[in-house]
C-alpha cells in the first residue's frame, strides 16, 4: 500500500509578520521562521503509523512550493516517512486553492497506485482548509475530512471514525481516499536521531510542471483569489485598570459590577 | 583552517532535544523542584528517544552522532532545567564514555550497549564523605578474592545514585600506593550487598537524583574491572574530561536562559514610565550575560571539536567548565536582579537558575581545583601524558555502521 503525506512549509506559530507596500514578511524571536504546517504533523504522524500498523510499504511526503520546503519534507523524512517529493515551478506559484489541488492531484497521480492521500486539516498560513476536498474532487476519490481514528484498512476500503460539531461517525469508503485530519488523531512523534541522519542525506527529487500531467489551469494569472492589497492587523489599543479597594472582597464587588456593565457576564 | 560552522544534522538534532524539554520536561519541572523528585517519565524518555546515547557508535546501541553534537545537547537540556542535564553528565560523560575509552569489546557490548540504549542508567562513583578534591584520601577498598573482587565503602553525592542500574566505581587495590593503588570496577546495583538513598535537603538540582552508595562485602568478577588494577584515577580523570564538557555546555545553556528570561521581562517591566530595558544600568547587565554566553559557548565547542579529532583536551574541556559554571552562576545571579523582587520567588524561573547553576562550581572539579590546573599548565608543574587508552576520535563511519 503507498500512502502520501501531503504538507506545506509555513511560517511558525510564533513568526512575527509584517507588511511593507503588501508584501508580507515574518521572522521568528525563536530563530525558526518557518516549520512544517503545524496541522501536517498530524498527517504524517498518521502517514508513519498506517506503515507501522496496517502494512503501507511506502509512506511519501510531498509538497508543492520552493526549495526552502524541502525543510519541511527533511522533517517528514525524520520523523519516519520513507521517501519525500517536492513540486517546484515558478509556473506554479501565485495558485488559489483549486490551482494547487490540480497540482497536488497531478502529483499523486505521478505517483502512482497511491491508496491514500493524508492532508492535515488546514495549513496556518491562509486557513483555508479546502485542499483534501478539492484535491479528491479532482482525482475523483472518496474525501472524508476531519479524521479523528483510522479504524481499518484492508481489503479495498478504509473505515474511519469523523469528529463531526456535534458527535463522532464512523464511515466506510472504498480506497483510494484522500482524508485530512484533526489533532485529536494522534499525538505526533519528534523526528529521531537516525532519522534525521538519513533525512541530511536524502537526495529529495524535485519535479516541475512539465514532469506532471496538470488538468487545468495554474499559477496567479488563474488564481480567482486577489491579493493585490493586503493590509496588517491594526495594533490593539487597550488600557489597564487597577481596581482599588480595602480589601479583596471589595476589589472582587467592583470587578464583578464592571463585568455587569460591560456586559461580559 | 577555521570553521564555525554546525552540520544540518547537528543542528536538527539539538532542535530536537529542545523540542522534547520543551514539551515534557518544562510544563512540570516547577513541581517537581518544589517535591525535591524526579519526574519519573525523564529517563525513560531520555532512553526511548535515543538521547542517553547521543554519541555512542551504532553498533554499541547508540545514535553514532559526535562530540560537539553532546554539547549542543546538553545546551538545551540545561536551558530547560540543569536536572536532565546532570543525567548525561554522569550516565554519558562520566560512565558510557569512559566504558567507550577504556573498556573491553566485551565490556562496550555488556555495559556500553544497554547503557546506550537506555535500558541501563549509569552513574559514577568517585565521591566519598571523606574525599572529594582530594580523590586519593579515599578509603574504598577492592580486595582480590579468586576470579572477583571483594568491594567495601560507601560513595557520598552521588547523582543518580537511586536511578542507576551501573555505577563505576572507583576503590583501592592497594591502600598503600596513594592514587596509583586505585581500581575501576563497574558495580551493578542489583548485587548483594550494595545499597543507595538519596540527599535531602539540597539547594539545587531538586528535581533530580543525588545520594550516596554503599558496598558491604559486594562480590564483583573481575570482568567487571575496567582498565588495569592501579590505572583507576588516570580513568576517573579521562572521565572527567568528559563530564566537564557537557557541565560546560550545560552550563552555556543555562546562561542562555537567564539571558533569555531577562530580555523578556526586561522590555516588559516598566519603572518610571519605561520598560527596564531602556536603561544602561540594565542593559549592561544584558550585554554581559551575551559576552558570558558567546565566551563558554566558544569555549566547549572547541573542546568538542578537539574531542572529534582526537586531540587531547584536558586544559580546554578545563577551562570551558571553570569559565561557564561560575559564569552562568553570575548570569543567574544578574538575572534575579532584573527581574527584581518576581526573581526571588519561584513563580519565576531564575531563583531556580541561581540554585541550580551553584552545584556545577563545585562538583567535576571545584573551581578552585580547575584554577590550580590552569596554573599547573601555566608553570609547567602539570603535563598530558599520553594515556594507554586515548578517547577515541570521531570516526562517521566506524560511529555510524551497524
Ligand atoms: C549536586 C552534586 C552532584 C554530585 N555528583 C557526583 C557524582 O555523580 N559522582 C561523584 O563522584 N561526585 C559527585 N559530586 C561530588 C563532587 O564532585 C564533590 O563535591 C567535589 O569534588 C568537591 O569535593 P568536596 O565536596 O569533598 O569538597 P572538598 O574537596 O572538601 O573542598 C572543600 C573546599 O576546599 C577547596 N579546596 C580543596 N582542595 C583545595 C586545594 N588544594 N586548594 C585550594 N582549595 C581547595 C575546594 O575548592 C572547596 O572550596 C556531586 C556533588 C554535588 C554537589
Amino acid at each position: 500500500m503507498k500512502v502520501v503525506v501531503c504538507t506545506k512549509q509555513t511560517p511558525s506559530t510564533t513568526a512575527v509578520f509584517s507588511v511593507n507596500n503588501g508584501v508580507v514578511s515574518w521572522d521568528d524571536p525563536g530563530g525558526k521562521p518557518n516549520v512544517v504546517n503545524p496541522w501536517d504533523e498530524y498527517a504524517i504522524e498518521e502517514g508513519i503509523r498506517l506503515k507501522e500498523n496496517h502494512g503501507a510499504a511506502d509512506v511519501i511526503a510531498l509538497s508543492i512550493g520552493g526549495e526552502d520546503s524541502k525543510e519541511a519534507l527533511k522533517t517528514a523524512l525524520a520523523m519516519g516517512c520513507t521517501d519525500a517529493m517536492l513540486v517546484s515551478d515558478d509556473a506554479f506559484a501565485g495558485s488559489d486553492a483549486v490551482g494547487n489541488a490540480r497540482v497536488w492531484a497531478a502529483a499523486i497521480n505521478q505517483l502512482g497506485d497511491v491508496q491514500i492521500a493524508i492532508f492535515g486539516k488546514l495549513t496556518i498560513d491562509d486557513n483555508m482548509g479546502a485542499a483534501a476536498m478539492l484535491t479528491a474532487r479532482k482525482l475523483g476519490w472518496t474525501p472524508l475530512t476531519f479524521v479523528s481514528a483510522i479504524k481499518e484498512v484492508g481489503n479495498g476500503s478504509i473505515t474511519v471514525e469523523r469528529l463531526l460539531d456535534d458527535g463522532k461517525e464512523t464511515v466506510t469508503a472504498p480506497l483510494p481516499v484522500v482524508i485530512n485530519v484533526v489533532k485529536e488523531i494522534n499525538e505526533p512523534r519528534y523526528p529521531s536521531f537516525m532519522g534525521i541522519r538519513k533525512a541530511n542525506r536524502a537526495t529529495i527529487p524535485v519535479l516541475t510542471g512539465s514532469d506532471l500531467n496538470v488538468d487545468g489551469a495554474t499559477g496567479a494569472a488563474a488564481s480567482k483569489v486577489d491579493w493585490s492589497q493586503v493590509f496588517p492587523i491594526p495594533p490593539r489599543e487597550g488600557s489597564v485598570e487597577m481596581i482599588a479597594g480595602d480589601s479583596v472582597e471589595e476589589q472582587v464587588e467592583i470587578l464583578v459590577d464592571k463585568l455587569f456593565e460591560e456586559k461580559v457576564i | 583552517m577555521l570553521d564555525f560552522s554546525l552540520t544540518e544534522e547537528q543542528l536538527s538534532a539539538a532542535a530536537m532535544v529542545k523540542e522534547f524539554v520543551d514539551h515534557e520536561v518544562y510544563p512540570t519541572i516547577k513541581e517537581y523542584d518544589r517535591k525535591h523528585e524526579m519526574n519519573p517519565d525523564v529517563l525513560p524518555r531520555m532512553a526511548e528517544l535515543g538521547i542517553l546515547g547521543i554519541n555512542i557508535p551504532v553498533r554499541y546501541g547508540g545514535q553514532g552522532f559526535d562530540y560537539v553534537t553532546l554539547g549542543l545537547v546538553c545546551e538545551e537540556l540545561e536551558r530547560c532545567d540543569s536536572t536532565v542535564r546532570v543525567v548525561m553528565s554522569v550516565h554519558m560523560g562520566l560512565n558510557s564514555m569512559g566504558v567507550l575509552q577504556w573498556g573491553t569489546e566485551e565490556q562496550k557490548q555488556r555495559f556500553l550497549t544497554p547503557q546506550a540504549k537506555g535500558e541501563k542508567y549509569a552513574a559514577f562513583g568517585l565521591t566519598e564523605p571523606g574525599a572529594g578534591s582530594d580523590v586519593a584520601a579515599m578509603l574504598s577498598t577492592a580486595r582480590r578474592d579468586g576470579d572477583d573482587y571483594i568491594i567495601n565503602g560507601e560513595k557520598m553525592w552521588i547523582s543518580l545514585a537511586t536511578k542507576a542500574h551501573h555505577v563505576l566505581w572507583f576503590a583501592k587495590t592497594d591502600p598503600q600506593a596513594g592514587h596509583k593503588g586505585i581500581t575501576a570496577f563497574m558495580v551493578e546495583t542489583d548485587m548483594p550487598g550494595v545499597t543507595t538513598g538519596d540527599i535531602h535537603g539540597k539547594l539545587g538540582v531538586r528535581a533530580g537524583s543525588t545520594g550516596w552508595i554503599s558496598c558491604q562485602d559486594v562480590r564483583v568478577p573481575a570482568a567487571n574491572r575496567i582498565g588495569e588494577e592501579g590505572e583507576g584515577f588516570k580513568i576517573a580523570m579521562s572521565c572527567l574530561d568528559n563530564g566537564r564538557y557537557t557541565v560546560a555546555s550545560g552550563a552555556t545553556g543555562l546562561i542562555r536562559a537567564c539571558l533569555d528570561a531577562s530580555l523578556k521581562y526586561s522590555q516588559e517591566r516598566q519603572t518610571f514610565g519605561q520598560p527596564i530595558a531602556t536603561y544602561q544600568l540594565v542593559q549592561q547587565k544584558l550585554a554581559f550575560m551575551q559576552q558570558w554566553y558567546d565566551t563558554s559557548r566558544l569555549l566547549y565547542l572547541k573542546a568538542g571539536w578537539m574531542k572529534n579529532e582526537g586531540q587531547r583536551n584536558t586544559r580546554e574541556t578545563s577551562m570551558a567548565k571553570w569559565y561557564a559554571t561560575d559564569h552562568s552562576f553570575q548570569a543567574a545571579h544578574e538575572a534575579i536582579q532584573i527581574h527584581g523582587a518576581y526573581g526571588y520567588s519561584d513563580e519565576y524561573d531564575v531563583e531556580r537558575y541561581l540554585r541550580n547553576s551553584r552545584g556545577a562550581i563545585i562538583y567535576e572539579g571545584t573551581s578552585e581545583i580547575h584554577q590550580l590546573m590552569q596554573a599547573g599548565y601555566l608553570l609547567g608543574t602539570r603535563k598530558d601524558k599520553p594515556l594507554r587508552c586515548e578517547l577515541p576520535a570521531y570516526d562517521p563511519e566506524f560511529w555510524q555502521n551497524e
